[in-house]
């Protein structure tokens, strides 16, 4: 049995694997193609649907888009949730624990909840239709994500080191900064990868928040799809190209991604 | 570790607390405000009490995506967990085998969720799809467009693509972390693959475990694109989970009301649940 034991993995990834081949093997055959015929591969490989995306700057636009506000998010987000970490895993102060508790229940609450209240909040305050808006809107569920694992990581390291620091006569920014952040680097990595990876697949309050300007590429394929009939063809390279970010950043951490899911924080 | 009393301590929360009050605190009171009135267009409301929570609470179609919600979560958990389980369970723990694994399996939790409704529509679709055509030749009358069944299916199957990687992640981590000596006290006594699995392995991913069950039930408790992109919530209603039919109802018909009283409700029970969970889980931190 002992001899078999690598077919599970290898089966499931060759399950994970296939919709994702599907979807690289449309995107190089023409819309008529894929209509028309069922084929494993491209009968006729054409790269006519990424050109058109990588020129049309409704396409690219929409990577520029989602890409600025996914940024803009994981800064705010690691920003705001690393003094708040430290607080929650070194001091006791009045409602921490009730405190800790509420900022959960945002990762709890259901998008769809927030969608209309949250376009007519940012409409009334001008943000409507900016990066900003989306940027902000998803700090609701990776704010408290981001308290939580740094919560973890910080909880991890003596609190011995913050004692000896100042000891040795360093102010509290310079041991936060010169010390304490270098110390928990590999966890604001998987805080960051985790922030990166939720605001990047969220799309129903992104699109609630955003009309042309700021309009992210799940967005953008949604309408193209719906008003020019099925571009299938088109909408496959689309959906190709939002993998690729994701994959970079995988990449970049796979290391850490096992210790970090090893604090039992996510 | 102990900590030290510090009132001062608030000053470092003010950023956080700020920004997540001003996204959820004042939205949510918008959603408290619209489910005690009724709109009448231009701004001009009436007090409507009770009305809209008492409507929902008795309505048919509420208890229905209730219904297919808590089906479609059960369900998903019951395939999710123990495959996961499994999976982690196989995987090499040494060598190039896991940078490899690692980055396949999270490949699907990096796809944004309308992309991966998007791929599993064409990937399903009986003419042109693989799943679909491969169905259909060996004699399956499989249509996920047409019928019901074939619809929950793909659903199903389309989460669990999506999903079942954050479980083996967060077992796989579990896994690893105890320690070679407890393997070696268990092949001293004799203890069966089972025994060693049920006795050994379990109780140290317990942690992992409530956190992957805590997590897939509040995901999937909220699903919304996924499934949304792929069957539309069809056909007919078959597939409309409870986010599904609120935005339905709150953006589609502009049935603020009752929209907004269905939010609250829908909120509570997540709530709840987690509330339970999230108490065990705080338990099992403090024991261990």
């Amino acid at each position: 049995m002992k001899k078999y034991k690598w077919l599970v993995p290898t089966l499931y990834i060759i399950f994970l694997m296939l919709p994702i081949y599907w979807l690289i093997n449309m995107s190089f055959k023409t819309t008529t193609e894929i209509i028309n015929t069922y084929s494993l591969w491209p009968q006729k490989f054409t790269l006519e649907n990424y050109v058109k995306i990588f020129t049309d700057s409704t396409w690219y636009m929409g990577y520029v888009n989602s890409i600025t506000y996914t940024v803009f998010n994981t800064v705010i987000s690691v920003a705001a949730a690393l003094p708040a970490a430290y607080a929650f895993s070194r001091y006791k102060f009045l409602g921490d624990k009730h405190l800790f508790f509420w900022l959960l229940t945002n990762r709890m609450a259901p998008p769809a909840v927030f969608a209309l209240p949250f376009f007519q909040f940012y409409s009334s305050v001008n943000l409507f239709d900016t990066h900003i808006a989306v940027a902000l809107s998803h700090c609701l569920f990776n704010i408290p994500l981001a308290v939580w694992i740094l919560e973890g990581f910080m909880s991890a390291v003596p609190k011995e080191l913050d004692e000896t620091a100042y000891v040795d006569g360093y102010s509290f920014g310079r041991f936060f900064f010169k010390i304490f952040v270098p110390t928990i680097a590999a966890g604001i990595g998987i805080t960051m990868f985790f922030c990166f990876m939720f605001s990047w697949v969220e799309l129903l309050l992104a699109k609630t928040l955003t009309a042309t300007e700021a309009k992210p590429i799940a967005a953008t394929m949604t309408r193209t799809a719906s008003t020019s009939g099925y571009e299938l063809g088109l909408l496959a390279a689309a959906g190709t190209l939002t993998i690729i970010p994701g994959a970079i950043v995988i990449y970049f951490v796979k290391d850490y991604i096992a210790k970090g899911f090893a604090m039992g924080r996510v | 570790m102990n900590k030290t009393i510090n009132q001062k301590a608030w000053y470092f929360v003010i950023p956080v607390f700020v920004l997540v009050a001003f996204n959820a605190a004042i939205p949510l009171m918008t959603v408290v405000n619209y489910s005690f009135q009724e709109t009448f267009g231009n701004n001009v409301f009436a007090w409507e009490g009770t009305r809209w929570f008492k409507q929902i609470l008795l309505s048919e179609r509420f208890h229905a995506a209730l219904g297919r919600q808590f089906a479609f979560t059960f369900i998903i958990l019951l395939i999710q967990i123990p495959l996961g389980i499994a999976i982690a369970l196989t995987m090499p723990k040494k060598g190039w085998g896991v940078p490899v694994c690692l980055i396949l399996m999270s490949m699907p939790l990096l796809i944004p969720w309308n992309v991966v409704g998007a791929m599993w529509n064409i990937f399903a679709l009986p003419d042109i799809g693989f799943l679909g055509y491969t169905l259909n030749s060996v004699g399956f009358d499989y249509n996920f467009t047409q019928q019901p069944g074939d619809a929950w299916f793909t659903t199903i199957l389309m989460d669990v693509w999506h999903w079942t990687s954050l479980v083996v992640l967060l077992s796989y981590a579990g896994l690893n972390s105890i320690q070679p000596a407890y393997y070696q006290a268990a092949e001293i006594d004799g203890a069966s693959r089972w025994a060693t699995f049920r006795y050994i392995e379990l109780p140290k991913m317990k942690k992992v475990l409530t956190l992957a069950i805590l997590l897939r039930f509040m995901d999937s408790f909220m699903i919304y694109t996924e499934p949304f992109v792929l069957t539309g919530g069809g056909p007919g209603n078959t597939t409309a989970f409870l986010s599904i039919d609120l935005v339905k109802m709150a953006l589609g018909q502009f049935d603020l009301g009752p929209a907004a009283a269905m939010s609250l409700i829908y909120f509570f029970i997540v709530l709840l649940v987690c509330w339970v969970f999230y108490n065990l889980m705080m338990k099992n931190e403090a024991q261990s």
